[in-house]
């Protein structure tokens, strides 16, 4: 008898249940399909005012002599550009045209065939530095003058600092030590 | 005739009025100039009005003394800031760049004495937390030296300073915008703040600053690269002159490593918020509770 009772009622609350769970649903799911056209999209296109490339000066535009050269794409001992000695990465894996185009000698050009100018060599770089590249687009790896507030500021290239062809920093001369206390120059 | 004795108070009495009438009369005897800047006011209590005044009379002063306009800002903290340093260990190595553009850039003297507000530390590798042992006359051909890291120091503008708990005269004081300043008008050169300092992070004008004419800094701030006067103190103020109107401070632009960072502590968006949250970070004598801002870190 009891049981009988108790059956109706318990159905009662699992269709209820049913038509609750049901209903909580259908508002996820537009909530999350509204919330999802809302994101803003990624910054992946944000401009970087950079200083200019560190070029030899009267080198650029490449073209200038490349043009009517017929592109060489074998690697071998220069003739020209003697003086760029290749010290980046194992001599296997890099050469000119690893990052210089062969049909437009005035860009760079990515892995996947994309063209780029050489303000925008960070990215050429960022392919295999990954971690210095997103540090550099934070402003933590290499440097920025100018206004971090209320005006321009530039970033440097990472080939401002580093040369493409041989990156490793090399030595500096330090500026000269302070006057120790009995120095002469240091009295009164 | 009885000899007369002179009461205590008749003694008080007069010393104290002679004591009022030659105070009076010196100030009243002396120059405008000098009667002016006796009694300038506290630079935190002045009115803007008395603040004009006083930088025209210096404007004045550094005119006929170093034969050059100079243009000294007052400018105040902007709203929502708190100025934050980044120093990265990895990549210093040790060139001195950023002392010298500090010299240039806020006025040091060159030489008797000598100035300079960033002395650059070379310690052995792998004995980070033996300051003792640490360097700073190194004067190798080249740097980086095999087996060596180098550490600069300078004022780390302390949240709590104990430079400015000692200062009898309150000569010098935190800025809203966590900047440790120095009023030269005002310091009497006790030099209790460069004892308290645990950083040596200030240093003493023993005579006036010898400065070359033709590498005057003329765009000053009133608490920061003004041209000093013999026995003051002063001290790195992150280039308060530059800071305050959204540029790097000087050796942060000198870097050739580009080993500095610089920004708002209460901006996310900010580098120095980046480089806390994502690298090791650690400040100089954190033990002591003077909760520097001034951050040394590891990028590599």
């Amino acid at each position: 008898m009891r049981k009988t009772d108790i059956a109706p009622i318990s159905g009662y609350y699992c269709s209820r249940a049913l038509l609750l769970l049901a209903a909580a649903m259908v508002i996820l799911m537009v909530a999350t399909s509204g919330s999802a056209g809302t994101t803003p999209a990624p910054k992946g296109t944000a401009e970087f005012p950079v200083e200019r490339p560190p070029f030899t000066p009267g080198i650029f535009p490449c073209s200038a002599c490349h043009e009517g050269m017929e592109p060489d794409i074998k690697k071998r001992e220069l003739s020209e550009h003697t003086q760029v000695k290749l010290h980046h990465a194992p001599e296997i894996l890099t050469w000119c045209l690893s990052c210089h185009d062969a049909k437009n000698r005035d860009k760079l050009h990515l892995v996947n065939g994309d063209l780029i100018d050489f303000t925008e060599s960070y990215r050429l770089c960022g392919q295999c530095h990954g971690t210095n590249y997103r540090d550099w687009k934070a402003g933590v790896h290499g440097k920025r003058v100018g206004y971090f507030a209320g005006g321009q500021r530039t970033y440097f290239l990472c080939v401002n600092c580093h040369n493409p062809h041989d990156p490793k920093f090399k030595p500096l001369k330090p500026e000269p030590p302070p006057f120790k206390p009995l120095d002469k120059r240091n009295g009164p | 005739m009885a000899h007369k004795h002179m009461t205590r108070r008749e003694f008080l009495r007069l010393v104290t009025v002679a004591g009022v009438t030659g105070a009076a009369f010196s100030v009243a005897s002396c120059d405008k100039r000098t009667r002016e800047e006796f009694l300038q006011k506290h630079f935190l209590e002045m009115t803007d009005e008395q603040k004009k005044s006083v930088i025209a009379r210096l404007e004045d002063q550094y005119l006929k003394k170093y034969r050059k306009k100079f243009t000294i800002s007052t400018q105040g903290a902007q709203p929502n800031t708190l100025w934050g340093y980044g120093l990265d260990l990895s990549r210093c190595i040790g060139c001195r760049r950023c002392v010298y553009a500090c010299v240039k850039e806020n006025n040091l003297s060159r030489h008797n004495p000598q100035t300079q507000w960033i002395r650059v530390l070379r310690l052995k590798k792998g004995n980070l937390i033996n300051l003792e042992e640490a360097e700073h006359y190194y004067d190798p051909p080249e740097v980086p030296e095999e087996g060596h890291f180098y550490m600069p120091v300078q004022c780390q503008h302390c949240e709590n300073p104990p430079c400015v708990k000692v200062c009898p005269v309150h000569a010098t004081w935190k800025e809203p915008d966590g900047l440790v300043v120095v009023d030269y008008n005002w310091c009497i050169g006790c030099r209790y703040c460069m004892a308290a300092c645990p950083y040596r992070g200030r240093t003493f004008n023993w005579a006036e600053p010898k400065l070359p004419q033709d590498e005057l800094n003329t765009s000053v701030h009133y608490l920061g690269n003004r041209p000093r006067y013999r026995n003051v103190v002063d001290k790195c103020t992150f280039c308060i002159q530059r800071v305050r109107s959204g540029r790097y401070p000087a050796c942060v632009e000198a870097c050739p490593t580009g080993t500095r960072k610089f920004g708002n502590l209460l901006d996310p968006e900010s580098e120095i918020r980046y480089l806390i949250e994502h690298k090791r970070v650690f400040r100089m004598k954190e033990d002591l509770n003077t909760e520097p801002k001034f951050y040394y870190f590891f990028a590599e």
